[in-house]
């Protein structure tokens, strides 16, 4: 391991003084956590996991775990639907009590502070904390276990259908000391329950910080929860973030991620398709621009019978901006009929602009449906000739091509406000990437 | 309305159109025929600025303007419609999107208000009728799983619909069967008038029992070798093209 490793010296300090109490199960996990971290360390490119990603700057910055933050409610403005009526804030990994809104939450369900949810609901939280989210061949996920403090706790009751959707969003930042924080949030719902649940991760402009998020949502039988994560950090923070997903009987699950910030991103998504006639969607768009890197590791499991899996991933990439896609699909013997369909496309704005893209299927039942398709290139040419030749000029037409490659992720977004800030954001960011490369070709 | 004069144009380094005279006036319809490779298709593309035809030589006036100065998308906005041999699929972009986005961006550059989508779906519901444009047409991504007949019908809805003063027909009839035939010459009968222009290039004679040309020009290796009336397209379809080659 330690070749595949940087000993994690920077993060041996804050260690020493990271959280404690709490019930003495979260105490032991946290001191497992951190004693599988110093083993582990931060990954290397020898590690065939990131093997494309470096993350040997992060070893060199010491960040601090964040305590204060000053006005934080002036934070939320500019972001994605952060107005929305169900909020929850946490701020530098601890949730906010003033900032979050959970009145109109139909009763029965919880929605709050895990902090909180470890004293109230401390059978539920234990029964599914940590359960997903294994950390032992894992560096991040381990370094975010031995600083679990606090973060979002939703537990929705069986049949319990939410109007409302709850968004949950991640404010980081310190006025310019560089600051990290673990949140994580635990999502559990009951059979025949229905929720959309937004995670946004958001922060300042220009600040240095890195957030390593750990998510983990247990989907009940013939439960319907869809999943939006937006990304809006800072462009020169670092976001490592893993969602780890339990699907049961009969349920559907469906995952929507939108990358527009952050300088170093890794997304780790992981699904276990474990419940007979089971649906999953996994899409995602992300925007890559300057020197960015976003690289998204995607697993489905499908370890039980009868289950689809729908996944698409659509990059934009500007600049020297580089991407990474890795889509796994697991296949296990139990799981026949598995219906697998996995696509992964990117846009290449620039010259300068590189992907590396691979899907890995293992298969080990014999009646089953897999695809998979990647696609890597400029516009169409073609097409672009074809618009203007109907008039349209010749960024008019460029503009129609990427707005339909984005479309079809964009048209999985189900909460109205969100979808129509995501494409306001999205295009604002891709006119600035445009303008940019344009100059650049002149 | 069109003028062209001694026009040169180059694919790849290679030479296909060695000196064309053509000269085009509102209210006509010229027939462009010949055979493969003469450069029918070249001399469409030329003319509608297709970035990959270069022009090595001569000059193209439209309404008294320099034609080969302006940009492919200016030229449509300025009436130049060409319909393309094969219109190209555009994944993602609904039809009637693109067709308002088109019509909006001439209308802006004539000084027009843009229609909103009431009055564009009126306008449409007029134009479709006779080229039997159906909804899910309209609905679905441009040209995306057409048919060849479809997408042919779509080309001239959208003439329809952009109302251009010079129509460039590429070979709209190439891979029709014959009632797909019909409706495309009905939907370009209903467009002539004498305000606008046809050149129509075509292969097959077949096309001008439907869209009776003023004029017929055949084209052998990249020039004009013959010009006539009506006549001569029925005299090439009872005896081809080779007595062409050989005079």
């Amino acid at each position: 391991m330690t070749q595949l490793a940087e000993k994690p010296q920077v993060f041996a300090g804050a260690l020493e003084k990271r959280p404690n109490g709490g019930p003495r199960w979260l105490e032991d996990l946290r001191s497992r956590g951190a004693a599988r971290f110093m083993t582990l360390g931060i990954p290397t490119v020898r590690d065939e996991e990131w093997r494309f990603t470096n993350v040997a700057p992060l070893g060199t910055i010491e960040f601090t775990p964040a305590e204060q933050m000053s006005g934080a409610a002036e934070r939320l403005h500019g972001f994605a639907y952060t107005d929305a009526p169900v909020r929850l804030v946490i701020v530098n990994g601890r949730f906010d009590t003033t900032l979050s809104r959970v009145k109109r939450l139909p009763s029965g369900v919880q929605a709050g502070s895990l902090a909180a949810a470890l004293k109230e609901y401390p059978d539920v939280v234990q029964r599914y904390f940590g359960q997903l989210a294994d950390f032992n061949g894992r560096g991040f996920t381990a370094l975010n276990t031995a600083f679990v403090q606090d973060g979002a706790f939703i537990h929705i009751p069986d049949g319990a259908v939410l109007d409302a959707p709850i968004h949950v969003i991640f404010v980081s930042g310190a006025d310019g000391s560089k600051v990290m924080a673990h949140p994580r949030t635990l999502v559990v719902s009951g059979a025949n329950a229905q929720a959309r649940i937004i995670e946004s991760y958001i922060g300042g402009p220009g600040e240095i910080y890195f957030t390593n998020a750990v998510s983990e949502i247990f989907v009940g039988d013939n439960a319907g929860i869809d999943h939006y994560k937006v990304q809006e950090e800072s462009l020169d923070a670092f976001h490592v973030a893993s969602l780890h997903v339990h699907t049961s009987r009969s349920s559907r699950f469906s995952s929507h991620a939108f990358t527009l910030g952050g300088k170093l991103v890794r997304n780790d998504v992981f699904a276990l398709l474990d419940g007979e006639g089971g649906d999953c969607t996994l899409n995602g768009l992300y925007l890559a621009d300057r020197d960015r890197l976003v690289d998204t590791h995607t697993t489905i499991d499908h370890a039980k019978p009868h289950c689809g899996s729908h996944e698409v991933y659509k990059g934009i990439l500007g600049g020297t901006a580089r991407a990474v896609f890795n889509g796994k699909i697991i296949v296990r013997q139990d799981a026949q009929k598995t219906d697998a369909k996995q696509t992964n496309r990117a846009l290449l704005l620039t010259d300068g602009a590189t992907i590396n893209t691979k899907p890995q299927l293992e298969i080990f039942a014999d009646d089953v449906k897999c695809t998979h398709g990647a696609a890597i290139g400029q516009l169409d040419e073609d097409a672009i000739f074809y618009l203007r030749a109907r008039g349209l000029t010749y960024s008019e037409a460029r503009d129609m091509l990427i707005h339909a490659f984005a479309a079809q992720v964009l048209d999985g977004v189900q909460v109205q406000p969100l979808r129509a800030a995501l494409e306001a954001e999205l295009f604002e960011q891709l006119a600035k990437d445009l303008a940019e490369a344009d100059g650049v070709k002149r | 309305m069109l003028d062209i004069k001694n026009l040169h144009v180059k694919v790849e380094d290679k030479e296909i159109l060695k000196g064309i005279d053509l000269h085009v006036n509102a209210g006509e319809v010229h027939a462009i025929m010949g055979p493969n490779g003469s450069g029918k298709s070249t001399l469409a593309r030329a003319l509608s600025g297709h970035p990959e035809y270069i022009i090595t030589g001569g000059a193209v006036r439209y309404e008294g303007k320099d034609l080969l100065a302006m940009d492919p998308d200016e030229r449509a906005r300025e009436g130049v419609f060409m319909a393309f041999q094969y219109p190209v699929e555009i994944a993602g972009v609904n039809n009637s999107y693109f067709l308002k986005a088109a019509l909006n961006a001439k209308r802006k550059h004539q000084g027009l208000p843009e229609l909103d989508a009431m009055e564009f779906m009126t306008l449409v519901q007029q134009k479709s009728s006779l080229l039997e444009i159906d909804k899910s047409m309209l609905t679905r991504a441009v040209n995306e799983g057409f048919s060849g007949g479809e997408k042919k019908r779509n080309e001239i809805f959208q003439m329809a619909l952009l109302e251009p003063k010079l129509a460039i027909l590429d070979e709209t009839d190439s891979g029709l069967d014959i009632d797909a035939l019909k409706l495309v010459a009905n939907g370009v009968n209903a467009m002539r008038s004498p305000e606008r222009a046809f050149v129509v290039v075509t292969h097959y004679q077949r096309l001008l029992n439907y869209i009776v040309p003023d004029y017929v020009h055949v084209l052998s290796s990249g020039r004009i070798v013959k010009s006539g009336g009506k006549e001569l397209a029925y005299e090439l379809e009872a005896k081809g093209y080779g007595w062409i080659d050989a005079a």
